[in-house]
C-alpha cells in the first residue's frame, strides 16, 4: 500500500473502527453505516478527496447479515490516490445515512442504488426512481429479481402460453 | 382539430414541487417539457424546464428512456460473451468500452497484457477517441446551425470506421479489445489505413477550426454561456474535457498511465474558463493530442503476439488444434463453460472521451461476474445542466447541452 494511504487508513481505522481489505492493490476499507458521513467528510476535507467516482451497491442474497454492501470509490486529485470505502448493510430496512450534502454527484448516484437494490439513503433531497419509471415494482439488480424472458411457443403449448401473456386480446 | 380547440398542457407540478422554485407553484413560472424526442437532446433524454419567459430558473434531466439492465444481463453470461454488451453502453466509444472492462477483468485475473497488444490497443482506442470526438463536433455545429461541419465531421468519421471494419469487421460494435489482448493480430494494410488518415486528418482539423473557432456567429452563442467552476465540477462528479475546461489538469492517461500511455509524449489540454467555448477548445485540441499518440505509437510498434500465452484465460490459436490435445480441452473449455476467476473486487478506470471510465468488476469465484458496474462519464456529466443552466435563455441551454457531450447510451445503461 502507498505510504500516504497507510497513514489516512490507519486514522480511519482509530477513529471510525474500520476495517481493511486489500487485492490487487486497492484499499477497500469496511465501515458502519453511522460512520459513513464523518468518513466522507474527513476525506473530502482534510486529504483531498474530492472526486466521488462511484457509488454503488452489491447484493449479497440470501446471505441477510450483511445483505448489501454499499460502495464509496473516491479519487484524490491532488494526491493521484483512490480509496474504496464499503459499508455494510443489513436485508431488514436497508438504510443508509446520504451523503447528497457532501458530494453533489452522490445524489443522482443514491437515487440509482435506491432504484435498482431498494436501499434507502435518510434524509436524502430527492428520493425518486431514477433510470426505472416512476410506477415500477421492485429493484432489479437485487440477486432474488429474476431476469425476464419470454417463454419460447410451440404447437403444443401456444394457447397456454398465449393466454398469459399481456399484450390486449381481441 | 382547430387552433381554437389546442389546449396547453401543462405539466403538474406535484411531483416535482422539491425540485422547482415556489414560482412555479403558484404559477408565475411555467413548466416546460423539452424531449425526450428532441433533436437537440442528442437521444432519449427529457428535461423538464421551469421557464421565466425565456430565462431557465430550473433545469430537471429525466433519464433512464434507454436504460437495458447491461448491468443485470452481464451477471447473467461468462465474462466472455458479457463483453459483448459494453459495447453497447457508450455507443460512441465501443472500443474504449471493451479496453475498460478487459483491464477490469485482466487486473482480477492477473494476466499480462504484451507490448504489441498494448500498443494496438492505444492506437485503436485514441482512434476512437477521434471519432467520439468528431460526432460531438458535428452535433455542436449542428446544435449551433452550423450544418456543414456534420458533414465534414461525418466523411471523416468514416475514415475511421473503416479501419475498425478492417481489424474487427465491424464499423462500431466491435469487441475487438478481448481479456488478455486482441481478438486477433491486425491485418497487413492496418499501418497504411492508419498513416493515410494521419496524412489528412491534420488539415481537416485546420478547416474545422477555420469554419467554428473564430467564427462570430458561434462566439456569440457560446463565449461566456454555461460557465463552471473547479470546485462545481468535481462536487458534481464530472470529469474528462468538462473538467479541464474549468482548469484542472486530470487526466487518467497521465495521472495513472496504463497500457503504455507513459511512453508517449502528448499534452493534457486545458482551460481556465469553464464555458462552453473553452470545453470546445479541449476537445479541438485533444483531437490534435490523439493523432500525436497515434503517430508515435505507431512508429515503434513492436513485432510479437497479441495475445497472452495463458491458456487458462485466452483461447489458443485455431493452428494448434489440430495437434494438441491441451489446445483442445482448453478451446471446449473456454468456449462453454468459460473462465474462473479469483474471487475479490476491482475497480479500474480509463480516459474515455468523456471523462472517466470505470469498471467496478466482483467475482464470487465463478465463471459469471458476481456484480459490473460501470461508472460512466456522462451520467454525471449530465447532473451539471441544471447547475450551469440557470439564468440562461433556452437557446443557450442547447449549446451547452451539446458542449456536455452526453451519450444517453453511456447514461442510462
Amino acid at each position: 500500500m502507498d505510504n500516504k494511504l497507510e497513514k489516512i487508513v490507519q486514522v480511519l481505522q482509530e477513529k471510525a473502527g474500520a476495517t481493511l481489505e486489500e487485492f490487487r492493490g486497492e484499499v477497500h476499507v469496511l465501515l458502519d453505516a453511522g460512520q459513513i458521513v464523518d468518513a466522507l467528510t474527513f476525506l473530502r476535507d482534510e486529504h483531498g478527496f474530492s472526486l466521488l467516482s462511484t457509488l454503488t451497491a452489491v447484493d449479497y442474497w440470501p446471505q441477510a447479515e450483511p445483505r448489501f454492501h454499499v460502495i464509496y470509490q473516491l479519487t484524490s486529485l491532488t494526491q493521484n490516490l483512490s480509496l474504496q470505502l464499503r459499508v455494510p448493510v443489513g436485508a431488514s430496512q436497508p438504510k443508509v445515512p446520504t451523503a447528497a450534502h457532501i458530494f453533489t454527484s452522490a445524489n443522482r448516484r443514491e437515487r440509482e442504488v435506491y432504484d435498482m437494490f431498494g436501499i434507502e439513503f435518510e434524509g436524502h433531497p430527492d428520493p425518486r426512481r431514477i433510470l426505472m419509471p416512476e410506477d415500477w415494482q421492485g429493484h432489479p439488480l437485487r440477486k432474488d429479481y429474476p431476469l425476464g424472458y419470454e417463454e419460447p411457443q410451440f404447437t403444443f403449448n401456444f394457447e397456454e402460453i398465449d393466454l398469459r401473456k399481456p399484450y390486449v386480446k381481441e | 382539430m382547430t387552433m381554437s380547440e389546442y389546449v396547453l398542457q401543462e405539466i403538474p407540478v406535484g411531483p416535482y414541487k422539491h425540485l422547482v422554485s415556489e414560482r412555479a407553484v403558484t404559477g408565475e413560472t411555467m413548466l416546460l417539457n423539452m424531449g425526450p424526442q428532441h433533436p437537440s437532446t442528442h437521444g432519449v433524454l427529457r428535461l423538464l424546464l421551469e421557464l421565466d419567459g425565456e430565462i431557465i430558473v430550473n433545469a430537471i434531466p429525466d433519464i433512464g428512456f434507454l436504460h437495458t439492465g447491461i448491468e443485470k444481463n452481464m451477471e447473467a453470461k461468462t465474462y466472455l460473451k458479457a463483453e459483448v454488451m459494453c459495447d453497447r453502453l457508450d455507443y460512441m466509444n465501443p472500443l474504449g468500452n471493451n479496453l475498460s472492462y478487459c483491464m477490469a477483468v485482466e487486473k482480477l485475473a492477473g494476466l499480462d497484457v504484451t507490448p504489441r497488444a498494448q500498443a494496438l490497443r492505444v492506437i485503436l482506442v485514441e482512434l476512437q477517441r477521434i471519432a467520439s470526438h468528431l460526432v460531438w463536433l458535428g452535433a455542436f455545429g449542428l446544435d449551433l446551425a452550423a450544418m456543414s461541419v456534420f458533414l465534414y465531421c461525418f466523411r471523416e468519421r468514416e475514415v475511421i470506421l473503416d479501419i475498425f471494419e478492417l481489424v474487427s469487421g465491424q464499423r462500431m460494435m466491435t469487441t475487438y479489445i478481448r481479456p488478455g489482448g486482441l481478438w486477433r493480430d491486425v491485418p497487413v494494410e492496418f499501418e497504411a489505413a492508419v498513416r493515410n488518415f494521419l496524412k489528412i486528418f491534420p488539415k481537416r482539423i485546420d478547416e474545422y477550426e477555420a469554419l467554428l473557432s473564430k467564427n462570430p456567429l458561434l462566439l456569440d452563442r457560446v463565449v461566456g454561456i454555461g460557465k463552471l467552476s473547479a470546485e462545481d465540477a468535481l462536487s458534481y462528479g464530472v470529469t474528462g474535457p468538462g473538467l479541464r475546461a474549468c482548469g484542472v489538469e486530470w487526466d487518467l492517461r497521465k495521472a495513472r498511465p496504463y497500457m503504455g500511455y507513459e511512453q508517449y509524449d502528448f499534452r493534457v489540454p486545458t482551460r481556465k474558463e469553464g464555458d462552453t467555448y473553452a470545453r470546445y477548445i479541449v476537445r479541438i485540441e485533444e483531437l490534435r493530442e490523439s493523432l500525436k499518440i497515434i503517430e508515435q505509437a505507431l512508429n515503434k510498434l513492436p513485432m510479437g503476439p497479441v495475445n497472452s500465452d495463458n491458456r487458462k484465460f485466452v483461447p489458443p490459436p485455431r493452428s494448434e488444434l489440430g495437434t494438441s490435445m491441451e489446445a483442445l480441452i482448453h478451446h471446449f473449455k473456454l468456449w462453454t463453460e468459460g473462465f474462473s476467476m479469483p474471487k475479490g473486487a476491482v475497480y479500474s478506470a480509463v480516459e474515455s472521451p468523456r471523462g472517466e471510465l470505470g469498471v467496478y468488476l466482483e467475482s464470487d469465484g465463478g465463471p459469471k461476474p458476481y456484480r459490473v458496474h460501470w461508472r460512466t462519464p456522462s451520467f454525471d456529466n449530465l447532473s451539471v445542466i441544471s447547475l450551469i443552466t440557470k439564468g440562461h435563455l433556452v437557446a443557450d441551454l442547447i449549446a451547452i447541452l451539446a458542449s456536455i457531450d452526453i451519450v444517453l447510451g453511456d447514461i442510462d445503461r
